[in-house]
């Protein structure tokens, strides 16, 4: 449970923080007045939709943290056997960089005001990450051909649940991307598209950078490092 | 009171929370079916959720006849009796009281308490009870599939879950475990909206520090969830994926009816460590918005403000962070190391004084105050009794030398009742005497409401303390027929009897209170905007029932905390948030 735990006590230390920041030792009951006496307690900023989507992020994460904590937990019993990665996995996550690439291409062109680039970006975005789920079948089809099934082996069922968690993540964010793009279509102003545009870049990130840490996990690249680590915590 | 330079006020700048677009219902249908508004939420959220939790309190009754009356009655067998705790653990605990509290009462009184027209996310609010319901329909639906609902424990424990000993194995887990991630796929969307609305909606001049303490109980709590449920989450998929596709999760290498299966090499462990990572947190997801509302009804019916305010407050926010660092004392007979088991202890028995500090102060906070007997007083006061007496037994629980003996017995299924239980159900039933007034303009009728109170107070006690003399003595808990056995006296048998009688009395002192409900509604005493005195916002609206926005034309300012009452020198015994400082009023002559 090291993973979970781990990311527990960042988000602590976020929570934390920010509770520091909130007058959290102020006297409440000694101070009667306007908001304008206490600055910097009100609301942040930020638009709700985008504390949201953080907020969702942290749930995403404590997600995945939680099936890599199943994931190192089982991985020590006898009956593992590591299943070989297929190649197509390396182009899947070419695929899926493309994908962010293109999304903040989208996202600095709504910050110059120009909607061609928003539109190429979004679609090439959305493109490539219809690529990546494909790629991803077609990763299953050869594994199951080759004779990993998944329930054959504990890894092999981590592999095939994990890649599904992250490739549903995936398609949950197509949808709001094709939701950003209908905005786009019927010819929403900048400002209303720079939003979404944002949070769906914002998600593609989130979702690639889950993405490499399952596969380092996958690919057992990062089993020295969690070695070390699993050594420095006993 | 300190003097502030009010003139300041003078020229406050506009509301710095700007005005949201309200989505404005256009038929019946959106208004109150596929409503967007977090009332009609809330609502939706309560009724669903006391319908399932009347479907569990008579599985409670079909138990206690057969522990009571054993062999009587025929149409209670042994699988039957599984099925019956199962289900009974299972909606009293997720589908009864989370929802209840983060659902119903959190749509309800987040944007209210906070000076909100709605929550954040209307759309996706309204997507999280539809979801809701479709948990329920599909955990429901198990009472009807072949071979019945799933008899494993609310646990869930693998590998006796999915094994065909255990009654439900083909329709009854599946059922469940989908109805479970359901569930917790609707709960993200609800709970994203009550943190980003406490974190983004609230009004001008409501700082965090002025939050009531229900907003930062329900607020803590969510957070909490959101980080928690998804270790059920896992849990769930995982142990479908054992079931339906044949991995072995948590399936260790088993003999059935003499044929080796096909699983092998699971750990069972693995469940346990994930499921009570949820299953800890969750007791506090259902403790801490009690916590909170009924500090605000105690500081209201004994006029007098919450003492240690603060302390409050970051006793919340402690337990929260404490309670992810427990599960596994839920786990000292799994065989786990000495040390763990130490840690686990330790951990467990710190949290005993951010929940005694809590304790400290409601009882101050009753010292000398001008205490009300009013209904919702009364489970105030019926809540901190009994929590006080469930938190007792935890700490020989939280023991593990103390605990190993315990396990399995009756006398955690009284701990348990007593502290998650009836606990937070005294809050539920305080907090509904409280709120209906706000909720339909009408107040409930107070010699029902007492008479409730004290069926119901009385009653759980004499349900539950004999309880733990039973499981002292060793009688095991989920057993169908505890039979003849040398350890057992025959006035255990005797106890037992007592024990059903008394909880069907309870029960039908719960029907006086849902004939009250209904009555109410329509013959009951108008109560006006603010019956009870009360100085948070939602007293404060300008209609009762609260229209559509909450605020009529302009949003609320807040100029104080949420606990001016009896205010030496004021002109009322309470002084509501909304309320400008007295010089204010002198010099302008009205509120901005």
């Amino acid at each position: 449970m090291s993973a979970i735990v781990l990311f527990m006590a960042v988000i602590a230390v976020i929570v934390g923080w920010w509770l520091s920041q909130q007058r959290l030792t102020a006297k409440p009951w000694l101070e009667e007045g306007s908001i304008d006496d206490f600055p910097g307690t009100g609301a942040m900023t930020l638009p709700a939709a985008k504390i949201g989507l953080g907020v969702f992020l942290a749930v995403a994460t404590s997600l995945f943290a939680l099936f890599i904590s199943a994931y190192s937990m089982r991985m020590n019993m006898v009956d593992w056997r590591t299943l070989p990665v297929p190649g197509l996995l390396w182009f899947n996550t070419g695929v899926l960089v493309l994908s962010s690439v293109a999304l903040q291409w989208a996202y600095v062109a709504a910050h110059r005001n120009d909607m061609d680039g928003v539109i190429v970006g979004l679609c090439a975005g959305a493109a490539s990450a219809v690529t990546f789920l494909v790629g991803q079948l077609l990763a299953w089809q050869q594994l199951r051909s080759a004779g990993y099934f998944v329930a054959s082996n504990p890894a092999n069922s981590f592999f095939y649940m994990i890649t599904a968690a992250h490739g549903l993540h995936l398609m949950g964010g197509l949808v709001a991307l094709g939701r950003t793009t209908a905005k786009v279509w019927r010819g929403a102003e900048m400002p209303q598209v720079r939003l979404s545009v944002e949070l769906c870049t914002i998600y593609w990130h989130f979702l690639l950078l889950v993405w490499l840490v399952l596969l380092g996990l996958l690919t057992g690249w990062t089993d020295d490092f969690v070695d070390i680590c699993r050594r420095l915590l006993t | 009171m300190v003097d502030v330079p009010y003139d300041r006020i003078a020229d406050v700048p506009p509301a710095e929370v700007p005005e949201v677009e309200l989505y404005h219902p256009k038929s019946w249908w959106t208004q109150y079916v596929f409503s967007q508004d977090a009332k009609v939420i809330a609502i939706q959220y309560s009724l669903t959720a006391s319908a399932i939790g009347l479907v569990a309190l008579v599985l409670s009754w079909l138990m206690r006849l057969q522990l009571g009356f054993p062999g009587t009655f025929s149409f209670i067998d042994a699988n039957q009796y599984l099925q019956f705790i199962t289900m009974h653990g299972m909606i009293m605990v997720i589908y009864l009281l989370t929802a209840l509290f983060l659902g119903g009462f959190g749509n309800y009184l987040i944007p209210l308490m906070v000076g909100a027209r709605d929550m954040v996310f209307p759309y996706v609010n309204m997507l999280s009870y539809w979801v809701y319901l479709l948990a329920v329909v599909v955990l429901a639906s198990t009472f009807f599939v072949p071979g019945g609902p799933t008899g494993a424990g609310w646990t869930l424990y693998p590998p006796q879950a999915i094994l065909s000993g255990t009654p439900g194995q083909d329709w009854g887990i599946v059922l469940m475990l989908a109805s479970l991630i359901l569930f917790i796929i609707g709960f993200t969307m609800g709970g994203l909206n009550y943190v980003v609305t406490v974190l983004q909606a609230r009004t001008r001049g409501m700082t965090l520090m002025r939050l009531p303490l229900t907003v930062w109980g329900i607020f803590t709590a969510t957070v909490m969830a959101l980080l928690a449920f998804p270790a059920l989450f896992v849990a769930s998929v995982m142990m479908l994926f054992d079931r339906l596709l044949g991995t072995s999760f948590f399936m260790p290498a088993l003999v059935e009816m003499g044929q080796q299966m096909k699983y092998g090499g699971g750990s069972p462990i693995l469940f346990q460590h994930l499921f009570w990572f949820f299953g800890h947190p969750e007791v506090y997801i259902v403790a801490l918005p009690a916590f909170g509302i009924v500090s605000d009804l105690i500081s209201t019916h004994a006029r007098k403000n919450i003492f240690g305010y603060r302390m409050m407050v970051w006793a919340i926010v402690g337990i929260g962070a404490l309670s992810f660092v427990v599960w596994a004392h839920h786990m000292y007979v799994s065989g786990m190391h000495p040390h763990f088991g130490f840690f686990f202890a330790t951990t467990t028995l710190i949290i005993a004084i951010p929940t005694a500090i809590k304790v400290y102060n409601w009882v101050l906070t009753l010292w000398r105050g001008d205490i009300h007997l009013t209904v919702p007083m009364l489970f105030a006061l019926g809540f901190i009794i009994t929590f006080v007496n469930g938190g007792l037994t935890g700490l020989f629980l939280g023991n593990v030398v103390v605990d190993v003996p315990l396990s399995d017995t009756m006398f955690v299924v009284a701990h348990f009742h007593m502290v998650m239980g009836v606990a937070p159900i005294m809050v539920v039933l305080g907090a509904i005497y409280h709120w209906y007034p706000k909720v339909t303009g009408r107040m409930l009728n107070d010699v029902l409401g007492k008479f409730h109170f004290w069926v119901t107070f009385l009653g759980a006690y004499l349900i539950f303390f004999p309880m733990h003399y039973l499981g002292l003595l060793g009688i095991p808990r989920r057993y169908h027929d505890i039979g003849e056995a040398a350890f057992i006296p025959s006035s255990a048998h005797t106890l037992n009897a007592f024990i059903t009688v008394v909880a069907l009395t309870v029960g039908v002192a719960q029907m006086v209170f849902l004939f009250n409900l209904v009555w109410s509604l329509f013959k009951g005493r108008p109560s006006g905007g603010n019956p009870w005195r009360a100085t948070t916002l939602e007293w404060q609206t300008p209609e009762t029932p609260p229209g559509h926005g909450n605020w009529g034309k302009e949003l609320p300012v807040v100029y104080r905390w949420a606990y001016d009452y009896s205010v030496p020198g004021a002109a009322q015994d309470f002084i509501p948030q909304n309320q400008p400082p007295k010089a204010t009023r002198a010099v302008q002559g009205a509120a901005p």
